[in-house]
């Protein structure tokens, strides 16, 4: 038999970026035990709707933990209490009945709030355009295993390549720091062959629109490889580091 | 050298300046901790020592005007990335927990750190900038420790010195790129166990001396 719960929601409602945002309680009740956080919302929306109130608006998109487009801070910890997972994945049973949750969007001065919970990740997006790709301008695809990569490194790369991109590292970090988001959008490439030739100048112009973007600087809390839904390493952030160090004093690059 | 001052000017430049300079203060602190040891041999040795320090002359001004530049890199890095973070998130959460990432020292590490600031100025007041024609290093030391507050000052400091080394080690060799799949568990290791002979070596000084064991 399902069971279910009621609980009480402290939202932030914020109705732009430039307004001034509070917190409003709502009830949700007879909520399935079933349910994912995102689906309880959606069951609030639904009465908020059938009220004549505005809904609260959220980001969500593939609800398979893949795409990386929710994500809201709940109870002071990004994407919930439950690890290696994003906040469309966590399910009301790790709640329990009568429980207050409050949520919060991902803050940093970074990530300007559209409205209420949704938030601009764009300067994700711009730390990527600065070089986190490889630049194949001429000739045909190169045959497959053209070039040997021994499999443990392959899977430290794809180990970095997880990361979707949610900003759960700059939210849960006490600094509001990007390191390791850019710590792994740089060392995927700089694991693999195919990423080395522009190596020194992506690290160098990553890191450098990383720190234009207003993000602030690792101290090296931790906070992020622990709530990341991906469970990248800080390791990504030594490489990037590394990376970073070795382009600055020892390429040709400026 | 535009390039130089843009790379150091980076986030990860700074953090590299305050990992070499940590680095430093942390060999400083050893040399340092050896060179008290010799308080447990008595007067003699312990004014033998600084005499024989001091016989380095010209040196230990240079070794004193390095650690004044490393100490003004280090202080003023930090304040500057501590002003940065704090700036970085204009509204803060209303909930705040964390994941189990943080330690008590990287909690703490802007606020151990302008304790150790006030500390050493304190330390230099005490012992260094003192009239040392009149009587020795040795009676300097003892007369201070009689005084129960300073003795509980320096107990205190040695404490907060302890926390400030156990996240900044371990931290400082991530920042520089040496994580490494081996070693890392072994830094991590090494950062409490060196805050501890820290705490245990420098904080049982005052006591040995406050008591007369």
């Amino acid at each position: 038999m399902t069971q279910t719960i009621n609980v009480t929601l402290k939202i932030w409602r914020q109705n732009g970026p430039k307004e001034k945002g509070r917190f409003e309680t709502f009830n949700a009740e007879n909520i399935s035990t079933d349910m994912s956080f995102l689906e309880m919302l959606d069951v609030v929306n639904e009465q908020l709707t059938r009220n004549g109130k505005i809904p609260i608006a959220f980001d969500h998109d593939c609800r398979e933990g893949i795409c990386g487009t929710c994500g809201a801070v709940i109870n002071g910890r990004p994407h919930g209490p439950e690890k290696a997972t994003t906040l469309c994945q966590l399910h009301m049973r790790k709640f329990k009945n009568g429980d207050t949750i409050a949520i919060e969007p991902f803050r940093a001065m970074a990530f300007r709030v559209i409205r209420d919970l949704v938030i601009d990740r764009s300067p994700l997006d711009e730390i990527i355009q600065a070089g986190g790709y490889i630049s194949a301008n001429t000739g045909g695809a190169p045959d497959a295993n053209a070039i040997p990569i021994p499999q443990q490194t392959a899977e430290t790369a794809m180990d970095a390549a997880a990361c979707i991109g949610c900003g759960a590292c700059v939210a849960s970090c006490p600094n509001a720091s990007a390191m390791l988001f850019t710590g792994a959008k740089i060392s995927q490439l700089a694991l693999l062959p195919q990423g080395r030739p522009e190596a020194a100048e992506r690290a160098i112009s990553m890191v450098r629109r990383m720190d234009r973007l207003g993000f602030g600087n690792c101290s090296n809390e931790r906070e992020c490889e622990a709530e990341c839904p991906k469970e990248i390493s800080i390791t990504h952030i030594a490489r990037m580091n590394r990376e970073f160090l070795k382009a600055s004093f020892f390429s040709s690059v400026k | 050298m535009n390039w130089f001052i843009n790379s150091l000017g980076s986030s990860i430049g700074k953090k590299l300046m305050m990992a070499i300079t940590g680095l430093s203060f942390c060999g400083f602190l050893m040399a340092h901790l050896a060179g008290n040891l010799t308080l447990y041999g008595g007067r003699d040795a312990f004014n033998a020592y600084a005499e024989h320090l001091h016989s380095l002359g010209i040196l230990l001004n240079f070794a004193e005007i390095g650690l004044l530049s490393l100490a003004l890199i280090h202080i003023l890095t930090g304040l500057y990335l501590f002003w940065q973070n704090f700036r970085s998130r204009p509204v803060r959460y209303a909930v705040n927990k964390s994941a189990g990432g943080r330690t008590i020292g990287s909690v703490t590490m802007p606020y151990t750190g302008v304790f150790l600031i006030c500390f050493v100025v304190f330390h230099l007041l005490n012992f260094h900038f003192v009239d040392k024609t009149q009587t020795t290093i040795y009676d300097i030391v003892d007369t201070a420790f009689s005084n129960l507050p300073y003795t509980l000052i320096y107990i205190l400091a040695m404490v907060i010195v302890a926390i400030h080394v156990s996240h900044g080690l371990w931290s400082a060799f991530q920042t520089i790129g040496a994580n490494h799949l081996k070693y890392m568990p072994f830094v991590q290791v090494a950062s409490i166990v060196l805050a501890l002979v820290f705490a245990i070596g420098f904080g049982f000084l005052p006591i040995y001396i406050a008591f007369n064991l």
